[in-house]
């Protein structure tokens, strides 16, 4: 009997609910450590990210105006996906480096994950909203709505429970985003994408890229339909250069530096707050 | 105004006898220092700029400028004060003395009202019925959280930040400083105010109303100067956080200078709002709001209605009847009780809303402004409207800052929101309709952080305010006003 040939997987990018190749046709080598395994990346572009873009923001005001009920049960329903596909994961996060434990613990806090914002979706509104007590006769009350579109710059440590860790708050009020993965470990993220895509969750509601940070930083942040930028890392100069950009359309640059996402306490819903608005109304009392 | 009846013999002469608030109680300071660490001292340079009253194009006071150094020794007295004093406090006790703050303001009121008016132009009706009154309430509004922070965010525990350096505009000059200093104040942390150059008045009188409270010394310090000096206030190292209300050029400006500092900041920008009326709004109330929106405060107003959206079939009705209340609206004297609408702020500001005028037409928008006749001396500008607009015109896209309404019209609902949405600003809008469910359709479709429905222009302190997209950052007002002023851990 002769020896069966693995199918070796495609890597690629996930923008408006397909599986594109990167338009600029580049891949970046990923090898494991040991060496046993090499994939194609893509290398993805400025162009690449406009395009998911124009994805994110068709997508928005189907998603914000979905139910809360809806949004959270799609939430859920990705996490039911991610728990039926645990060996799959398990297997890239130990090709990635991870020992059997730490995938495991890792794999389990994602889905956790998952299901705690899930249960936030449709909860967040009723601890960030408020009938305000105006000494005039009016009624008026404040209530929190989706900023728009997100771009995220995923941990570059983590490959699975950093990625969930800054979409699923991000999405969990109403907003879309376009999140580079993480550069060192993107296996994972990638096929979360698969995950995504047999959860319910609307084509461009969620799109992923990969490809060199440095590169795609500048557009990342300097974009001016979109609305807030999640930057996770540490490097000072990648800082500034978010925080300026961030400056040309007044986005919502949000960071977040030296965090261990396996950590219960990396997760609270300030983080959804934190891409959202707050919108207060009026209306007179009387006739 | 005295237009002669066709139809009756008498001549009914209906214009006001004028009505002057008095001024003679007033006390201004011919001469203003800074007010640092509980004193008021002068500059170290010794320069002093003037400050006018628009009206009348006099000089009122001698103010001092801060220049860096100045900063600096405000900074050092503001840390000083937070470290051994300010958030030690038991916060019940900060909570006494931003009370003992409101109780004096509500005393000197009418004082706060007159100078207001006198330095800044705006109808004394207005800065003794809205400004000042909001002022006091702020403060009395944020006094009371001071001790109660645990209950306003869940699961977390509030700290304060540390300095805050606050840089207010000249539109609303007080109440802009208690919108700034009041929630720092109760969350713990001090502050150093740099009021604008042509209204640092009723600041310094809230300094003399700071020392009168007793205010430990460098928890409040309030220096002047234009530009530069906010300037050196933003990028000053030892300043935790930075709180501004100004365009949206500068507020891009303060992004980009505090970028990869780890300073915290709120912003509250530029706004070029819509006002939607539909055919089924109570007309009459409308055109109401209409003119509060756009007249309100010589339209100088980040939140203004400065674009109007007017159901096609009721456009006619509209106009017409905005027209004739136009007409109606009483330009002058700031002082008079019965001006609606009062100086422009500055030859500056003038400049620049008579430039917008002028695009206005030249881009082939039709013109109609009020025929009032307006004073010799001081600065002033027309009520004026433009019809014969398109969503490309500069003065639909651009924030004037003054009485210039831009009127387009609409047949549906989904365009009316797609052409308010149209701009890079975010700031307020307004519907004006007797249906509820549109109310709520399209309060909820407009990308902004406050809607009136039905009215235009209100404010409270237990009210958020503030901006989506480019109108800013945060919220001032209402518990949402506490967060840019905490660390939550």
């Amino acid at each position: 009997m002769s020896k069966r040939e693995d199918i070796k997987k495609t890597y690629k990018l996930y923008i408006g609910g397909k599986f594109p190749r990167t338009e600029s046709g580049r891949y970046i080598k990923w090898t494991d450590q040991k060496q046993s395994t090499q994939v194609n990346i893509c290398r993805g572009s400025r162009k690449d990210f406009r395009n998911a873009v124009v994805a994110a923001r068709s997508a928005f005001s189907g998603w914000c105006s979905k139910t809360a009920y809806n949004r959270s049960q799609i939430l859920y329903r990705i996490g039911e996906m991610l728990e039926g596909r645990r060996s799959q994961f398990l297997d890239e996060l130990m090709l990635q480096g991870s020992s059997k434990k730490v995938a495991k613990k890792e794999i389990n806090q994602s889905i956790h994950r998952l299901i705690y914002y899930a249960g936030w979706a449709d909860k967040y509104q009723q601890i960030f909203s408020r009938v305000n007590p105006v000494a005039l006769p009016y009624f008026n009350f404040s209530y929190p709505e989706a900023t728009g579109v997100v771009s995220a710059v995923a941990p570059n440590d983590s490959s699975l429970i950093g990625l969930i860790s800054i979409v699923a708050p991000i999405i969990a009020g109403g907003n879309t985003v376009v999140v580079l993965a993480s550069e060192e470990n993107p296996l994972c993220s990638i096929t979360f994408a698969e995950v995504l895509h047999t959860s319910d969750v609307p084509g461009g509601v969620v799109n992923i890229l990969t490809g060199h940070r440095s590169e795609l930083l500048e557009q990342f942040s300097s974009h001016m339909d979109v609305n807030a930028i999640v930057y996770c890392g540490t490097e000072p100069e990648e800082i500034k250069l978010v925080q300026e950009n961030a400056a040309l359309n007044v986005k919502r640059p949000i960071i977040y530096s030296d965090e261990n996402w396996l950590d219960k306490n990396t997760q609270d819903p300030y983080r959804i707050l934190n891409t959202l608005e707050t919108k207060t109304t009026w209306h007179p009392v009387g006739v | 105004m005295g237009k002669k009846s066709k139809n009756t013999d008498v001549n009914p002469d209906w214009s006001y006898s004028p009505a002057p608030e008095s001024t003679d109680h007033i006390q201004i300071n011919k001469k203003n220092d800074l007010f640092i660490d509980g004193k008021f001292i002068p500059s170290k340079k010794g320069n002093y700029f003037e400050t006018i009253n628009p009206a009348n194009e006099e000089k009122l006071a001698d103010v001092a400028e801060a220049d860096q150094s100045d900063v600096d020794k405000a900074v050092k007295a503001a840390r000083t004060a937070y470290d051994k004093v300010w958030s030690k406090m038991d916060p019940a006790e900060r909570g006494k003395y931003i009370y003992r703050i409101a109780r004096l303001i509500q005393e000197h009121a009418r004082e706060f009202s007159v100078i207001e008016s006198m330095d800044g132009g705006k109808p004394i009706r207005e800065s003794r019925d809205i400004d000042i009154p909001l002022v006091s309430a702020h403060f009395f509004y944020y006094a009371g959280w001071a001790d109660k922070l645990e209950y306003a965010f869940p699961g977390k525990m509030a700290k304060p930040i540390g300095v805050a350096g606050q840089i207010i505009p000249w539109n609303f000059p007080l109440l802009m400083a208690a919108w700034k200093i009041a929630p720092a104040l109760a969350t713990g942390n001090t502050v150093i105010l740099k009021p604008a150059e042509t209204t640092p008045l009723t600041a310094m009188k809230l300094a003399e109303i700071i020392q009168e409270a007793d205010l430990p010394p460098g928890v409040v310090n309030i220096i002047n100067g234009a530009g530069k000096t906010g300037q050196a206030l933003v990028e000053h190292p030892d300043i935790d956080k930075i709180a501004f209300t100004g365009s949206t050029a500068v507020g891009k400006l303060i992004m980009k200078s505090v970028a990869g500092k780890r300073k915290r900041y709120t912003l509250e920008l530029g706004g070029k709002a819509a006002n939607i009326i539909f055919e089924d709004a109570a007309i009459d109330q409308a055109v109401e709001g209409i003119v509060d929106g756009i007249f309100f405060n010589q339209g100088h107003v980040c939140c203004a209605g400065s674009r109007l959206f007017v159901q096609e079939s009721v456009a006619e009705t509209v106009i017409s009847k905005l027209k004739d209340r136009m007409e109606s609206l009483i330009v002058g004297d700031p002082l008079d009780k019965n001006t609606d609408i009062g100086a422009i702020n500055s030859k500056m500001q003038l400049d620049k809303i008579k430039m917008y005028v002028d695009i206005g037409q030249k881009e082939g928008a039709s013109i109609h402004q009020s025929s009032c006749r307006l004073p010799e001396k001081g600065y002033w500008h027309a009520p004026t409207i433009f019809t014969d607009v398109s969503q490309s015109h500069r003065i639909v896209q651009e924030e004037i800052f003054g009485p210039v309404l831009a009127i387009q019209t609409f047949r549906t609902v989904d365009e009316v929101i797609t052409k308010a949405n149209n701009t890079p600003y975010g700031l307020s809008g307004g519907v004006w309709t007797d249906k509820g469910a549109k109310i709520f359709q399209v309060s909820k479709a407009i990308r902004s952080g406050v809607l009136w429905a039905n009215t235009f222009n209100k404010f409270d302190p237990t009210s958020p305010f503030g901006g989506y997209k480019e109108s800013g950052m945060g919220r001032e007002g209402g518990l949402e006003g506490l967060m840019p002023y905490v660390n939550l851990v």
